[in-house]
């Protein structure tokens, strides 16, 4: 089954102010399709101006959003998600030209899962509280929950819609207005989103300003006019943009990146059940969204005792991963998101070749014939050993680095030998080894006995250079706001010092 | 003449002059590592990127200081960089991207004669 391109615009202007406005400067980037290499459509290339005009229709839109009691804030969310939801087809199928991924992919994850972002913190609102504390029989304290005003997100280019909801539903939610810079390799869906909702978003609530990093990302991330910044995407820039905030002393969330392993112990091979068979699957989703992912399990580390007839399972599937036209349902792994991507990858491959890693599947590009220019690669796998550089580098390919371990010591050695900490997975059938390693290893987010799972109501983020703070699940609504304490005396008497 | 660890390209010589000119200020490299944008050199005006104070430099290309962060340096020290330039947008606040080219870096690893040679650097 294959899927029509969406008829895209000639060019789209940004969202500022519940409004379509032309870039001041009325410059356009052109929007690549790393499908075909074709230009899309062309989007505006903003400046300090456009994001000036975005920062100052945030405002405007605050003095009445920050106010908007919880229900009502709740109810433009749950509508956001509503027409979102309404629209699911037309938005799957614009992600999957924007990014290359495979439709069975949007249609499946990326868009109900953001779509459930915003129902999701719709109703955390409505049912938490703040707190109040009788200090003694005459006082009492009470932590108050107020937004912080206008904030700024860049947002990556792998999961562009899903990444726009993560950092946008609990912002909003919140009672933030926000001024969102999609990536510049993905900058159209968001907008086609934008204009699904457009009718039921309060004016100012969501800006959307594209460009590129040194014009648009730098002036709003130095903007004297936000009151956080959120960031996903690689170490240097995180520093830079933690730098940017320290000048105007905001809150900064970094989510930057991983290596994470994903620990086969030998119990798995115990029986050939379906447990057996979901640890298969488990690993082969080094593949998934074209390994494109800050949690992509990049290093497996195999247990020695099984790893040769284990491996052997695991090729067999590998095998079976079927490429090819990324609009058509039965395609399994689509396109890299860019070319600048697509040849990184490609030389990390080279990299781990001359390493002396040994290759056990694929190592090349894909030749798709239904789109010759595109950027395809094959999924990919080396075994070697921790120290290598496709061991200790994110590739954000479809390449994995397997190595084996004799026991659950050196499993979480090597399993935490990496400057980065994000995600983790640990495969086992016996309850006392799955508590040693999912509490012995350091990362933010710890799947045990599965992978890739990114339900909103579980919290996610890194350990060391993977970042700083969490996004998804209710705790994220305190990155986007500040408490309020409001210490009140029914005490009549002075103190009594002076 | 010991072996240098970062080299550039003509391309991005003729490259680096030009941003120079466009910027009107000097400029300097830090390499990247992680997720999406990550494992490329990104090129800032001098005194736009704060370099960390373990930072590793690894040397001068066309006159302009090379960085890395010192966790990088170490699974990076057996390889050799040539800063390239190719066509095509990257994606980040690297000052080239603008112009719808990116720098890139070819690694490779050093011959034993070269790593008898390396040129000292400082590192923590």
């Amino acid at each position: 089954m294959g899927f029509e391109k969406p008829k895209f615009k000639e060019k789209y202007e940004n969202f500022i102010g519940g409004k379509w406005v032309a870039p001041v400067d009325g410059n356009y980037f052109e929007a690549i399709s790393p499908i075909d290499n074709g230009v899309m459509t062309k989007v505006a290339q903003s400046n300090k101006k456009d994001v000036q005009l975005a920062v100052d229709a945030g405002w405007a839109g605050f003095e009445s959003w920050g106010k908007t009691s919880v229900t009502e804030r709740s109810a433009v969310l749950n509508k956001i998600a509503d027409a979102m939801e309404a629209n699911l087809e037309m938005l799957a199928i614009a992600e999957t030209w924007d990014n290359g991924k495979a439709i069975r992919e949007t249609i499946n994850a990326d868009l109900p899962l953001a779509i459930d972002h915003f129902r999701y913190f719709a109703s955390v609102i409505r049912s938490e509280s703040g707190s109040i504390s009788d200090l003694d029989s005459n006082t009492v304290s009470q932590e108050i929950h107020e937004p912080l005003g206008v904030v700024g997100q860049i947002i990556p280019w792998n999961f562009p819609l899903l990444m726009a909801a993560w950092k946008i539903a609990p912002a909003i939610a919140a009672g933030n207005c926000v001024v969102l810079k999609p990536a510049e390799q993905t900058p159209v869906s968001i907008l086609l989103m934008m204009e699904v909702i457009a009718d039921v978003l309060p004016a100012g609530v969501i800006n959307i300003v594209n460009g590129f990093g040194p014009e648009c990302g730098k002036p709003l991330a130095l903007n004297p006019g936000i009151r956080k910044i959120g960031f996903t995407g690689e170490t240097t820039t995180g520093k830079l943009i933690m730098q940017y905030a320290s000048e105007n002393i905001i809150p900064v969330t970094l989510e930057l990146g991983g290596k994470s392993p994903n620990i086969f112990m030998e119990s798995i091979m115990e029986k050939d059940d379906a447990f057996f068979n979901k640890a298969i699957e488990g690993l082969v989703l080094f593949a998934f969204n074209q390994g494109e992912v800050c949690t992509c399990p990049s290093r497996a580390l195999i247990q020695e005792s099984i790893y040769e007839p284990f491996m052997k399972r695991v090729l067999a599937r590998v095998e079976a991963i079927k490429m090819g036209d990324p609009l058509d349902s039965s395609t399994m792994m689509g396109a890299q998101a860019s070319t600048d991507q697509y040849e990184k990858i490609l030389h990390y491959i080279n990299i781990g070749k001359e390493e002396g890693a040994e290759l056990l599947a694929g190592g090349d590009k894909f030749e798709n014939d239904a789109y010759p220019n595109g950027c395809y690669i094959q999924p990919t796998i080396f075994k070697g050993n921790n120290k290598m550089r496709i061991f200790q580098e994110e590739i954000f390919g479809p390449v994995l680095s397997v190595t084996t371990f004799k026991d659950l010591d050196e499993a979480l050695e090597i399993a935490n030998d990496t400057i980065y900490g994000l995600g983790a997975g640990v495969w086992t059938r016996d309850v006392h080894e799955m508590q040693t390693l999912t509490r012995g290893i350091q990362a933010g987010r710890v799947w045990a006995n599965c992978y890739h799972a990114y339900p909103a109501h579980a919290s996610f983020g890194g350990y060391k250079l993977s970042g700083i703070g969490r996004e998804t699940h209710m705790m994220m609504l305190n990155n986007y706001r500040h408490t309020k304490n409001i210490l009140t005396s029914y005490n009549t008497h002075a103190l009594g010092f002076f | 003449m010991s072996t240098k660890r970062v080299e550039s390209t003509q391309k991005t010589n003729e490259l680096i002059d030009k941003l120079r000119e466009k910027h009107g200020t000097e400029l300097m490299f830090h390499q990247s590592g992680g997720c999406c944008d990550g494992s490329a050199p990104m090129c800032f005006e001098v005194g736009d990127f704060m370099v960390g104070s373990r930072d590793v430099k690894l040397g001068e290309i066309h006159g302009s200081e090379f960085f890395m962060s010192p966790e990088q340096f170490d699974y990076i020290k057996g390889t050799h960089l040539t800063i390239d330039v190719v066509e095509g947008r990257g994606s980040s606040f690297s000052i080239e991207i603008p112009l719808g080219v990116r720098f890139i870096a070819i690694s490779r690893l050093y011959t034993n004669e070269e790593l008898e040679n390396l040129e000292e650097i400082e590192v923590e």
